[in-house]
């Protein structure tokens, strides 16, 4: 499946959601659209990955990037991710203590600017 | 001799076609179901790392993909680049892979070597025994 990326806001909280295939190929367009964020003002950024069925380490370098990038400008980035076969992923790689890792947007938006 | 092989240039539009292929042979050759998605994960990093390695060093040859249903699953991916490019993979901790300095691309080397070592209980990065190369040699049960 195609990578899908939309993106809208929740109070502070600009969230992108993800959906289809994030690898080699398609992950520079996700890179694209998470450094427009942040160049456009976006400083609190939350990705959600409830739709992504894929997921690789081209875009886990890509979300790893998003994260230094908003913290060099004092944002702060956070994933949701409920889905057990990319939690795994997360675990496996150490990510998990890298990323805030939220079930649900709610729950990201809640954790507010100390996520 | 390997039931299926594929042979693909070294451009990421192909690796999601090498992962379906990888996880339609297996699902033939009888690997489980629920072992399916990380056949498909480990064949796409490994392809991955086999197509970033021929384009950093402008080795315009294919990527091979051998699989074997022979007994287990077995996927050897084969690239053509200089040897000494591909030895030294190391898992990155989470120090490391929050530290300023760790440019993208080490980083997703890391987490793809990471992800093959996690995913794959038989696995072996080895030099090809003839020319130039490595070969990352993957191998699942299968419920036969």
């Amino acid at each position: 499946m195609e990578l899908s990326l939309t993106t809208r806001t929740v109070g502070e909280h600009t969230v992108l959601e993800v959906g289809g295939e994030v690898d080699v190929y398609t992950a520079p367009r996700l890179r694209e659209r998470l450094l427009e964020l942040i160049d456009g003002g976006a400083r609190q950024v939350v990705v959600d990955l409830g739709r992504v069925d894929f997921l690789d380490s081209t875009g886990l370098g890509v979300l790893v990037g998003a994260l230094k990038r908003l913290r060099t400008v004092g944002g702060t980035f956070a994933l949701v991710c409920d889905k057990e076969p990319l939690l795994k992923i997360f675990r496996i790689t150490a990510l998990d203590q890298v990323f805030p890792l939220h079930a649900t947007v709610d729950a990201a938006v809640a954790a507010g600017p100390a996520a | 001799m390997a039931a299926v092989k594929l042979s693909f240039s070294p451009a990421p539009v192909h690796v999601r076609t090498a992962r379906l292929v990888g996880v339609a042979v297996a699902r033939r050759a009888g690997v489980r179901e629920d072992l399916l998605d990380e056949v498909r994960l480990a064949i796409g990093e490994a392809c991955t790392r086999a197509v970033a390695l021929h384009r950093q060093y402008h080795v315009p040859d294919p990527v091979l993909m051998e699989m074997d249903d022979t007994g287990s699953y077995t996927v050897r991916v084969i690239d053509r680049a200089p040897i000494e490019a591909s030895i030294g993979l190391t898992a990155l901790d989470a120090d490391q892979l929050a530290n300023e300095s760790l440019d993208e691309d080490d980083l997703t080397t890391g987490v793809g070597f990471a992800l093959l070592a996690g995913f794959v209980e038989d696995l072996q990065v080895r030099p090809v025994p003839e020319g130039i190369g490595t070969e990352v040699r993957m191998v699942w049960p299968v419920g036969r």
